[in-house]
Protein backbone atom coordinates (compact mmCIF):
# COMPACT_ATOMS: atom_id res chain seq x y z
CA UNK A 1 0.00 0.00 0.00
CA UNK A 2 1.09 3.53 -0.39
CA UNK A 3 1.41 5.80 2.68
CA UNK A 4 1.66 9.10 2.44
CA UNK A 5 2.56 11.56 5.50
CA UNK A 6 4.42 14.69 5.95
CA UNK A 7 7.50 14.43 8.21
CA UNK A 8 9.30 17.10 9.86
CA UNK A 9 7.10 19.57 6.84
CA UNK A 10 8.56 17.52 3.99
CA UNK A 11 6.04 15.43 2.07
CA UNK A 12 6.97 11.92 2.25
CA UNK A 13 5.54 8.73 0.52
CA UNK A 14 6.29 5.07 -0.18
CA UNK A 15 4.81 1.87 -0.61
CA UNK A 16 5.12 -0.39 2.87
CA UNK A 17 3.17 -3.96 3.27
CA UNK A 18 0.23 -3.38 5.99
CA UNK A 19 2.38 -5.20 8.44
CA UNK A 20 5.16 -2.55 8.35
CA UNK A 21 5.45 -0.54 11.53
CA UNK A 22 5.89 3.30 11.45
CA UNK A 23 8.96 3.00 13.68
CA UNK A 24 10.19 0.88 10.26
CA UNK A 25 8.87 2.82 7.78
CA UNK A 26 10.43 5.82 9.39
CA UNK A 27 13.55 4.38 9.82
CA UNK A 28 14.35 2.43 7.08
CA UNK A 29 11.52 3.32 3.89
CA UNK A 30 12.64 6.95 4.31
CA UNK A 31 15.86 7.36 6.18
CA UNK A 32 14.73 9.04 9.30
CA UNK A 33 17.31 7.31 11.52
CA UNK A 34 16.69 9.63 14.38
CA UNK A 35 13.67 6.93 14.78
CA UNK A 36 15.10 4.45 17.43
CA UNK A 37 13.72 1.23 17.48
CA UNK A 38 14.31 -0.98 20.86
CA UNK A 39 11.58 -3.58 22.04
CA UNK A 40 9.28 -3.58 19.15
CA UNK A 41 6.24 -4.26 21.64
CA UNK A 42 5.49 -0.77 23.41
CA UNK A 43 7.68 -1.60 26.47
CA UNK A 44 10.87 0.94 26.25
CA UNK A 45 9.27 4.11 24.27
CA UNK A 46 12.54 4.24 22.42
CA UNK A 47 10.91 5.23 19.39
CA UNK A 48 8.71 7.67 20.41
CA UNK A 49 7.75 10.44 17.66
CA UNK A 50 4.81 13.22 17.43
CA UNK A 51 1.87 12.16 14.97
CA UNK A 52 -0.24 15.06 14.26
CA UNK A 53 1.53 16.77 17.59
CA UNK A 54 0.51 14.01 20.66
CA UNK A 55 3.18 11.66 21.47
CA UNK A 56 3.15 7.69 20.12
CA UNK A 57 5.07 4.84 19.93
CA UNK A 58 5.63 4.50 16.57
CA UNK A 59 6.32 0.37 16.57
CA UNK A 60 2.60 0.25 18.37
CA UNK A 61 1.24 2.08 15.04
CA UNK A 62 0.85 0.35 11.49
CA UNK A 63 2.63 2.76 8.71
CA UNK A 64 -0.99 2.52 7.11
CA UNK A 65 -2.82 3.86 9.79
CA UNK A 66 -0.55 6.98 10.03
CA UNK A 67 -1.50 7.20 6.16
CA UNK A 68 -1.67 11.22 5.50
CA UNK A 69 -0.81 12.03 9.34
CA UNK A 70 1.94 14.74 10.72
CA UNK A 71 4.83 13.05 12.25
CA UNK A 72 7.77 15.33 13.76
CA UNK A 73 10.96 13.12 14.35
CA UNK A 74 14.27 14.05 16.31
CA UNK A 75 15.50 15.44 13.19
CA UNK A 76 12.80 17.65 12.99
CA UNK A 77 13.14 19.18 16.23
CA UNK A 78 16.44 20.88 15.26
CA UNK A 79 16.71 23.21 12.17
CA UNK A 80 20.06 24.14 11.65
CA UNK A 81 20.78 24.05 14.81
CA UNK A 82 19.65 22.12 18.43
CA UNK A 83 16.57 23.65 19.38
CA UNK A 84 16.83 24.49 23.62
CA UNK A 85 15.54 21.53 24.94
CA UNK A 86 18.24 19.59 22.88
CA UNK A 87 20.85 21.90 24.29
CA UNK A 88 19.75 21.44 27.45
CA UNK A 89 19.60 17.69 27.25
CA UNK A 90 23.72 18.55 25.97
CA UNK A 91 24.42 20.99 28.47
CA UNK A 92 22.93 18.63 31.53
CA UNK A 93 24.76 15.64 30.57
CA UNK A 94 21.86 13.68 29.58
CA UNK A 95 22.93 11.70 26.79
CA UNK A 96 25.39 8.72 27.03
CA UNK A 97 25.20 6.65 23.92
CA UNK A 98 21.82 8.65 23.15
CA UNK A 99 19.96 5.71 21.87
CA UNK A 100 16.51 6.71 23.74
CA UNK A 101 17.16 10.69 23.90
CA UNK A 102 15.12 11.09 20.30
CA UNK A 103 11.82 9.44 22.49
CA UNK A 104 12.95 11.44 25.77
CA UNK A 105 13.01 14.57 24.01
CA UNK A 106 9.43 13.97 22.07
CA UNK A 107 7.92 13.07 25.41
CA UNK A 108 9.39 16.02 27.07
CA UNK A 109 8.69 18.02 24.10
CA UNK A 110 4.65 17.22 24.79
CA UNK A 111 5.18 17.66 28.86
CA UNK A 112 6.67 21.31 28.47
CA UNK A 113 3.51 22.14 25.56
CA UNK A 114 0.85 20.92 27.86
CA UNK A 115 2.60 21.88 31.12
CA UNK A 116 5.34 24.84 30.42
CA UNK A 117 5.93 24.55 34.98
CA UNK A 118 5.94 20.45 35.50
CA UNK A 119 7.04 19.35 39.13
CA UNK A 120 10.13 16.69 39.74
CA UNK A 121 7.53 14.10 40.18
CA UNK A 122 5.92 15.13 36.76
CA UNK A 123 8.52 15.36 34.79
CA UNK A 124 9.34 11.69 35.81
CA UNK A 125 6.08 10.60 35.62
CA UNK A 126 6.36 11.79 32.04
CA UNK A 127 9.19 10.02 31.20
CA UNK A 128 8.58 7.16 33.00
CA UNK A 129 7.66 4.77 30.39
CA UNK A 130 10.92 5.62 28.19
CA UNK A 131 13.68 2.83 29.30
CA UNK A 132 17.73 4.70 29.12
CA UNK A 133 20.14 2.14 30.00
CA UNK A 134 22.76 4.30 30.31
CA UNK A 135 22.26 7.50 32.42
CA UNK A 136 20.32 6.77 35.49
CA UNK A 137 17.94 9.57 34.16
CA UNK A 138 18.90 11.90 37.19
CA UNK A 139 20.49 14.41 34.15
CA UNK A 140 17.67 13.93 31.91
CA UNK A 141 15.33 15.18 34.89
CA UNK A 142 17.66 17.94 35.32
CA UNK A 143 17.65 18.71 31.52
CA UNK A 144 13.84 19.29 31.38
CA UNK A 145 13.71 20.73 34.61
CA UNK A 146 15.69 23.36 32.94
CA UNK A 147 13.18 24.13 30.71
CA UNK A 148 10.89 24.96 33.07
CA UNK A 149 9.05 28.47 33.16
CA UNK A 150 9.78 30.76 33.98
CA UNK A 151 13.43 30.07 35.12
CA UNK A 152 14.04 28.43 31.72
CA UNK A 153 17.83 28.69 32.21
CA UNK A 154 18.61 28.94 28.28
CA UNK A 155 21.66 30.26 28.65
CA UNK A 156 25.00 27.82 29.41
CA UNK A 157 26.41 28.74 32.77
CA UNK A 158 29.71 27.71 34.56
CA UNK A 159 29.11 24.29 36.41
CA UNK A 160 25.77 23.52 36.02
CA UNK A 161 26.51 20.16 34.05
CA UNK A 162 24.00 17.50 35.80
CA UNK A 163 22.58 20.73 38.13
CA UNK A 164 19.89 19.04 40.40
CA UNK A 165 16.65 19.71 40.17
CA UNK A 166 16.40 20.79 43.62
CA UNK A 167 19.38 23.17 42.81
CA UNK A 168 17.12 24.71 39.72
CA UNK A 169 16.04 28.42 41.69
CA UNK A 170 12.52 29.95 41.59
CA UNK A 171 10.82 26.46 41.70
CA UNK A 172 9.48 24.29 44.77
CA UNK A 173 8.34 20.92 44.20
CA UNK A 174 5.92 19.78 46.65
CA UNK B 1 9.98 -9.52 15.97
CA UNK B 2 7.92 -8.54 12.84
CA UNK B 3 4.28 -9.40 12.30
CA UNK B 4 2.85 -11.82 10.46
CA UNK B 5 1.76 -10.80 6.80
CA UNK B 6 -2.24 -9.84 6.95
CA UNK B 7 -4.26 -8.21 4.90
CA UNK B 8 -5.41 -4.74 5.92
CA UNK B 9 -8.66 -2.98 5.58
CA UNK B 10 -9.30 0.83 6.81
CA UNK B 11 -13.12 0.89 7.25
CA UNK B 12 -14.76 3.61 6.37
CA UNK B 13 -18.41 3.16 7.86
CA UNK B 14 -19.88 0.60 10.87
CA UNK B 15 -21.24 -1.28 8.49
CA UNK B 16 -18.19 -1.87 6.24
CA UNK B 17 -16.17 -2.76 9.66
CA UNK B 18 -18.79 -5.46 11.08
CA UNK B 19 -19.45 -6.92 7.31
CA UNK B 20 -15.44 -7.71 7.37
CA UNK B 21 -15.47 -8.96 10.66
CA UNK B 22 -15.94 -12.74 11.25
CA UNK B 23 -12.94 -15.76 11.89
CA UNK B 24 -10.21 -14.94 10.85
CA UNK B 25 -10.18 -11.34 10.87
CA UNK B 26 -9.59 -8.94 14.23
CA UNK B 27 -9.97 -5.59 15.10
CA UNK B 28 -7.86 -2.54 15.35
CA UNK B 29 -8.51 0.34 17.05
CA UNK B 30 -5.61 2.29 18.47
CA UNK B 31 -3.27 -0.31 18.57
CA UNK B 32 -1.62 -0.16 22.00
CA UNK B 33 -2.58 -3.68 22.74
CA UNK B 34 -2.57 -5.50 19.39
CA UNK B 35 0.16 -4.08 17.48
CA UNK B 36 2.52 -5.39 19.87
CA UNK B 37 1.12 -8.66 20.18
CA UNK B 38 1.41 -8.62 15.83
CA UNK B 39 4.67 -7.90 16.31
CA UNK B 40 5.44 -10.41 19.15
CA UNK B 41 3.11 -12.62 16.10
CA UNK B 42 1.06 -14.02 19.53
CA UNK B 43 -1.55 -13.07 16.99
CA UNK B 44 -1.52 -13.93 13.33
CA UNK B 45 -4.82 -12.52 11.73
CA UNK B 46 -5.56 -12.86 8.12
CA UNK B 47 -7.55 -9.74 7.91
CA UNK B 48 -6.89 -6.51 10.21
CA UNK B 49 -10.03 -4.30 9.63
CA UNK B 50 -8.78 -0.99 11.17
CA UNK B 51 -11.91 1.03 12.77
CA UNK B 52 -9.86 3.77 14.38
CA UNK B 53 -11.18 6.06 11.80
CA UNK B 54 -15.03 5.55 12.36
CA UNK B 55 -16.72 8.45 14.36
CA UNK B 56 -17.64 6.29 17.26
CA UNK B 57 -16.04 9.43 19.72
CA UNK B 58 -18.35 11.20 20.93
CA UNK B 59 -18.72 11.87 25.05
CA UNK B 60 -21.89 12.94 26.57
CA UNK B 61 -24.35 12.51 28.73
CA UNK B 62 -27.62 11.18 27.99
CA UNK B 63 -31.50 11.96 28.73
CA UNK B 64 -31.46 8.97 30.89
CA UNK B 65 -28.38 9.96 33.41
CA UNK B 66 -25.62 8.25 31.63
CA UNK B 67 -21.92 9.14 30.47
CA UNK B 68 -22.31 8.06 27.19
CA UNK B 69 -18.80 6.96 25.58
CA UNK B 70 -18.06 5.93 21.73
CA UNK B 71 -15.89 2.78 22.08
CA UNK B 72 -13.24 4.57 19.88
CA UNK B 73 -12.72 7.76 22.55
CA UNK B 74 -8.95 7.82 22.81
CA UNK B 75 -8.10 7.80 26.22
CA UNK B 76 -6.52 10.78 26.64
CA UNK B 77 -9.54 12.31 25.44
CA UNK B 78 -11.62 10.76 27.88
CA UNK B 79 -8.65 11.94 30.76
CA UNK B 80 -8.57 15.28 29.62
CA UNK B 81 -12.95 15.43 29.01
CA UNK B 82 -14.39 18.38 31.22
CA UNK B 83 -17.93 15.72 31.10
CA UNK B 84 -16.10 12.78 32.47
CA UNK B 85 -14.32 14.86 35.09
CA UNK B 86 -17.92 16.53 36.28
CA UNK B 87 -20.02 13.20 35.72
CA UNK B 88 -17.57 10.23 36.32
CA UNK B 89 -14.42 11.62 38.00
CA UNK B 90 -13.90 8.22 38.87
CA UNK B 91 -13.19 6.89 35.24
CA UNK B 92 -10.99 10.77 35.27
CA UNK B 93 -8.71 9.46 38.07
CA UNK B 94 -8.07 6.00 36.56
CA UNK B 95 -7.20 6.97 33.20
CA UNK B 96 -4.56 8.76 34.92
CA UNK B 97 -3.19 5.22 35.86
CA UNK B 98 -3.97 3.84 32.21
CA UNK B 99 -0.30 3.51 30.73
CA UNK B 100 1.82 6.62 29.53
CA UNK B 101 0.89 9.35 27.97
CA UNK B 102 1.89 8.40 24.42
CA UNK B 103 0.23 5.25 24.88
CA UNK B 104 -3.00 7.19 26.08
CA UNK B 105 -2.65 9.66 22.89
CA UNK B 106 -3.87 6.10 20.85
CA UNK B 107 -5.37 3.97 23.03
CA UNK B 108 -8.68 4.14 23.35
CA UNK B 109 -11.61 3.18 25.72
CA UNK B 110 -13.21 0.01 23.56
CA UNK B 111 -10.06 -1.64 22.99
CA UNK B 112 -9.08 -1.56 26.60
CA UNK B 113 -12.59 -2.94 27.56
CA UNK B 114 -12.18 -5.85 24.13
CA UNK B 115 -8.91 -6.36 25.42
CA UNK B 116 -9.84 -7.46 28.89
CA UNK B 117 -6.65 -7.33 30.52
CA UNK B 118 -7.25 -9.12 34.37
CA UNK B 119 -4.83 -6.16 35.62
CA UNK B 120 -6.90 -3.36 33.40
CA UNK B 121 -8.01 -0.13 35.03
CA UNK B 122 -10.69 0.69 32.89
CA UNK B 123 -12.64 -3.10 32.92
CA UNK B 124 -12.79 -2.55 36.77
CA UNK B 125 -14.25 0.51 36.56
CA UNK B 126 -16.74 -0.13 34.46
CA UNK B 127 -17.52 -3.12 36.07
CA UNK B 128 -17.90 -0.87 39.46
CA UNK B 129 -20.19 1.47 37.99
CA UNK B 130 -22.03 -1.11 36.52
CA UNK B 131 -21.65 0.35 32.64
CA UNK B 132 -23.39 -1.06 29.79
CA UNK B 133 -21.61 -1.85 26.78
CA UNK B 134 -22.99 -1.86 23.06
CA UNK B 135 -21.73 -3.93 20.18
CA UNK B 136 -22.88 -3.83 16.46
CA UNK B 137 -22.63 -6.93 14.34
CA UNK B 138 -23.73 -8.05 10.86
CA UNK B 139 -26.62 -9.56 12.87
CA UNK B 140 -27.78 -5.90 14.39
CA UNK B 141 -27.21 -4.12 17.51
CA UNK B 142 -27.13 -5.87 21.26
CA UNK B 143 -26.00 -4.42 25.02
CA UNK B 144 -24.09 -6.41 27.55
CA UNK B 145 -23.63 -6.07 30.99
CA UNK B 146 -20.58 -5.15 32.04
CA UNK B 147 -20.94 -7.93 34.91
CA UNK B 148 -21.47 -10.05 31.93
CA UNK B 149 -19.19 -9.09 29.93
CA UNK B 150 -16.07 -10.13 31.18
CA UNK B 151 -15.03 -14.04 30.99
CA UNK B 152 -11.83 -14.78 31.92
CA UNK B 153 -7.95 -13.70 30.78
CA UNK B 154 -8.61 -11.80 27.23
CA UNK B 155 -11.56 -13.23 26.97
CA UNK B 156 -15.25 -11.69 26.82
CA UNK B 157 -18.56 -11.90 25.49
CA UNK B 158 -17.80 -10.23 22.27
CA UNK B 159 -18.31 -12.42 19.23
CA UNK B 160 -15.82 -12.45 15.95
CA UNK B 161 -18.39 -10.41 14.03
CA UNK B 162 -19.19 -8.24 17.01
CA UNK B 163 -17.88 -4.38 17.15
CA UNK B 164 -17.87 -2.61 20.39
CA UNK B 165 -19.66 0.72 19.21
CA UNK B 166 -20.29 2.71 22.78
CA UNK B 167 -20.25 2.30 26.43
CA UNK B 168 -22.79 4.12 28.62
CA UNK B 169 -22.17 4.34 32.59
CA UNK B 170 -25.00 5.34 34.56
CA UNK B 171 -24.15 8.53 36.71
CA UNK B 172 -23.99 8.31 40.46
CA UNK B 173 -26.10 10.34 42.94
CA UNK B 174 -25.19 13.42 44.71
CA UNK B 175 -23.11 12.65 47.76
CA UNK B 176 -20.81 10.01 45.67
CA UNK B 177 -17.11 10.20 46.40
CA UNK B 178 -14.47 7.58 44.92
CA UNK B 179 -10.98 6.17 45.47
CA UNK B 180 -8.53 4.52 43.24
CA UNK B 181 -5.45 2.43 44.88
CA UNK B 182 -3.17 0.84 42.63
CA UNK B 183 0.14 -0.79 42.66
CA UNK B 184 2.30 -1.07 39.65
CA UNK B 185 5.75 -1.78 39.10
CA UNK B 186 6.58 1.45 37.82
CA UNK B 187 4.02 4.53 37.37
CA UNK B 188 1.40 3.74 34.45
CA UNK B 189 2.34 0.18 34.12
CA UNK B 190 -0.34 -2.81 34.52
CA UNK B 191 -1.43 -3.15 38.10
CA UNK B 192 -0.12 -5.57 40.36
CA UNK B 193 -3.78 -5.17 41.83
CA UNK B 194 -5.61 -1.47 41.67
CA UNK B 195 -8.86 -1.55 43.37
CA UNK B 196 -12.11 1.01 42.60
CA UNK B 197 -14.46 2.61 44.95
CA UNK B 198 -17.69 4.69 44.65
CA UNK B 199 -19.16 5.22 47.98
CA UNK B 200 -22.34 7.45 48.14
CA UNK B 201 -23.14 8.74 51.60
CA UNK B 202 -26.21 10.39 52.77
CA UNK B 203 -26.49 12.08 56.42
CA UNK B 204 -23.26 10.05 57.25
CA UNK B 205 -24.05 7.01 56.55
CA UNK B 206 -23.10 4.78 53.36
CA UNK B 207 -26.36 4.49 50.99
CA UNK B 208 -24.76 2.35 48.61
CA UNK B 209 -21.06 1.55 47.67
CA UNK B 210 -19.25 -0.29 44.82
CA UNK B 211 -15.86 -1.83 44.99
CA UNK B 212 -14.09 -3.80 42.00
CA UNK B 213 -10.65 -4.86 42.38
CA UNK B 214 -7.94 -5.72 39.15
CA UNK B 215 -5.17 -8.00 39.10
CA UNK B 216 -6.44 -10.39 41.56
CA UNK B 217 -8.65 -12.50 39.87
CA UNK B 218 -8.97 -14.08 36.06
CA UNK B 219 -10.79 -11.03 35.29
CA UNK B 220 -12.07 -7.88 37.47
CA UNK B 221 -14.24 -8.92 40.06
CA UNK B 222 -16.86 -6.96 42.26
CA UNK B 223 -16.20 -7.36 45.76
CA UNK B 224 -20.08 -7.58 47.08
CA UNK B 225 -19.97 -8.83 50.82
CA UNK B 226 -17.47 -5.76 51.46
CA UNK B 227 -20.23 -4.01 49.61
CA UNK B 228 -23.01 -5.22 51.92
CA UNK B 229 -21.15 -4.79 54.92
CA UNK B 230 -20.53 -0.86 54.29
CA UNK B 231 -24.11 -0.32 52.88
CA UNK B 232 -26.45 1.22 55.68
CA UNK B 233 -23.12 1.74 58.41
CA UNK B 234 -21.82 5.05 59.04
CA UNK B 235 -18.27 4.52 57.83
CA UNK B 236 -15.40 4.36 60.83
CA UNK B 237 -11.61 2.75 60.87
CA UNK B 238 -13.44 -0.81 61.96
CA UNK B 239 -15.53 -0.71 59.04
CA UNK B 240 -13.16 -0.49 56.51
CA UNK B 241 -11.07 -2.83 57.74
CA UNK B 242 -13.89 -5.18 57.80
CA UNK B 243 -14.21 -4.64 54.12
CA UNK B 244 -10.98 -4.48 53.47
CA UNK B 245 -10.81 -7.79 54.35
CA UNK B 246 -14.00 -8.83 52.84
CA UNK B 247 -12.84 -7.82 49.70
CA UNK B 248 -9.56 -9.65 50.14
CA UNK B 249 -11.46 -12.83 50.30
CA UNK B 250 -13.14 -12.13 47.07
CA UNK B 251 -10.00 -12.13 45.06
CA UNK B 252 -8.95 -15.60 43.19
CA UNK B 253 -5.15 -14.18 42.15
CA UNK B 254 -2.30 -16.26 40.51
CA UNK B 255 0.99 -16.59 40.66
CA UNK B 256 3.35 -14.76 38.20
CA UNK B 257 6.31 -13.20 37.42
CA UNK B 258 5.35 -9.81 39.26
CA UNK B 259 3.80 -11.23 42.33
CA UNK B 260 2.74 -14.06 44.65
CA UNK B 261 -0.86 -14.78 44.70
CA UNK B 262 -0.65 -14.12 48.23
CA UNK B 263 0.62 -11.24 47.98
CA UNK B 264 -1.98 -10.20 45.37
CA UNK B 265 -4.56 -11.01 47.95
CA UNK B 266 -2.75 -9.13 51.62
CA UNK B 267 -2.54 -6.02 48.87
CA UNK B 268 -6.15 -5.99 48.23
CA UNK B 269 -7.25 -5.66 51.28
CA UNK B 270 -4.23 -2.95 51.85
CA UNK B 271 -5.86 -0.67 49.08
CA UNK B 272 -9.12 -1.40 49.04
CA UNK B 273 -8.75 0.22 52.81
CA UNK B 274 -6.62 3.47 51.16
CA UNK B 275 -9.41 3.64 48.18
CA UNK B 276 -11.79 3.47 51.07
CA UNK B 277 -10.27 5.92 52.99
CA UNK B 278 -9.92 8.28 50.12
CA UNK B 279 -13.77 8.17 49.38
CA UNK B 280 -15.40 8.55 52.31
CA UNK B 281 -12.27 11.36 53.38
CA UNK B 282 -14.28 14.87 54.32
C1 LIG C 1 3.69 0.61 27.40
C2 LIG C 1 2.25 0.22 27.58
C3 LIG C 1 1.67 0.36 28.83
C4 LIG C 1 0.34 -0.02 29.03
N1 LIG C 1 -0.19 0.15 30.27
C5 LIG C 1 -1.49 -0.15 30.46
C6 LIG C 1 -2.10 0.05 31.73
O1 LIG C 1 -1.49 0.53 32.67
N2 LIG C 1 -3.41 -0.28 31.87
C7 LIG C 1 -4.14 -0.80 30.84
O2 LIG C 1 -5.32 -1.08 31.02
N3 LIG C 1 -3.59 -1.02 29.64
C8 LIG C 1 -2.30 -0.71 29.43
N4 LIG C 1 -1.73 -0.93 28.20
C9 LIG C 1 -2.52 -1.62 27.15
C10 LIG C 1 -3.35 -0.72 26.25
O3 LIG C 1 -3.09 0.61 26.48
C11 LIG C 1 -4.83 -0.99 26.44
O4 LIG C 1 -5.10 -2.36 26.30
C12 LIG C 1 -5.74 -0.20 25.49
O5 LIG C 1 -5.33 1.11 25.34
C13 LIG C 1 -5.91 -0.82 24.16
O6 LIG C 1 -6.77 0.00 23.37
P1 LIG C 1 -6.52 0.13 21.82
O7 LIG C 1 -7.57 1.04 21.31
O8 LIG C 1 -5.12 0.50 21.59
O9 LIG C 1 -6.84 -1.35 21.35
P2 LIG C 1 -6.15 -2.26 20.25
O10 LIG C 1 -4.76 -2.55 20.62
O11 LIG C 1 -6.41 -1.71 18.90
O12 LIG C 1 -7.05 -3.57 20.43
C14 LIG C 1 -6.97 -4.37 21.60
C15 LIG C 1 -7.91 -5.56 21.47
O13 LIG C 1 -9.27 -5.13 21.52
C16 LIG C 1 -9.94 -5.43 20.31
N5 LIG C 1 -10.77 -4.25 20.01
C17 LIG C 1 -10.36 -2.95 20.03
N6 LIG C 1 -11.38 -2.12 19.80
C18 LIG C 1 -12.47 -2.91 19.62
C19 LIG C 1 -13.85 -2.62 19.35
N7 LIG C 1 -14.30 -1.36 19.23
N8 LIG C 1 -14.69 -3.67 19.23
C20 LIG C 1 -14.25 -4.94 19.35
N9 LIG C 1 -12.96 -5.27 19.62
C21 LIG C 1 -12.09 -4.26 19.75
C22 LIG C 1 -8.86 -5.70 19.30
O14 LIG C 1 -9.31 -6.57 18.31
C23 LIG C 1 -7.78 -6.31 20.16
O15 LIG C 1 -8.04 -7.66 20.40
C24 LIG C 1 -0.41 -0.55 27.95
C25 LIG C 1 0.15 -0.67 26.69
C26 LIG C 1 1.48 -0.28 26.49
C27 LIG C 1 2.06 -0.41 25.12
S1 LIG D 1 10.63 0.12 20.23
FE1 LIG D 1 8.69 1.05 20.42
S2 LIG D 1 8.40 1.05 22.54
FE2 LIG D 1 10.25 -0.08 22.35
S1 LIG E 1 21.58 7.46 26.80
FE1 LIG E 1 21.93 5.39 26.33
S2 LIG E 1 19.96 4.55 26.51
FE2 LIG E 1 19.69 6.49 27.31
Amino acid sequence: MKVSLTVNGRTCSADCEPRRTLADFLRHDLGFTGVRVGCEHGACGSCTVLVDGATARACCVLAVQADGSDVTTAEGLATTSLNPLQESFRRHHALQCGFCTPGMLAVATELLRENPSPTEAEIRTAIAGNLCRCTGYHNIVAAIAAMREPNRDDEPSAGDAGASVAGNPGRTDP
Amino acid sequence: MKAAPFEYLRASTVDEAVGALGPGAVVLAGGQSLVPLLNLRSRRPELVVDVSRLPLTDIGTTGTGSLALGALTRLRAAETSPVVARTLPLLAEALTCVGHVSVRNRGTVGGSVAHADPAAELPAVFLASDAVFTARSADGVRTIAAGDFFRGPHRTALGPGELLTAIHVPLPPPGTRHGVAELSRRPNDLAVTAVFTSVTLARGVVADARIAVAGAAPTPIRARAAEDLLRGEAPSPDLLAAAADAAAAATDPADDLHAPAAYRRDMTAVLTRRALRQAVAE
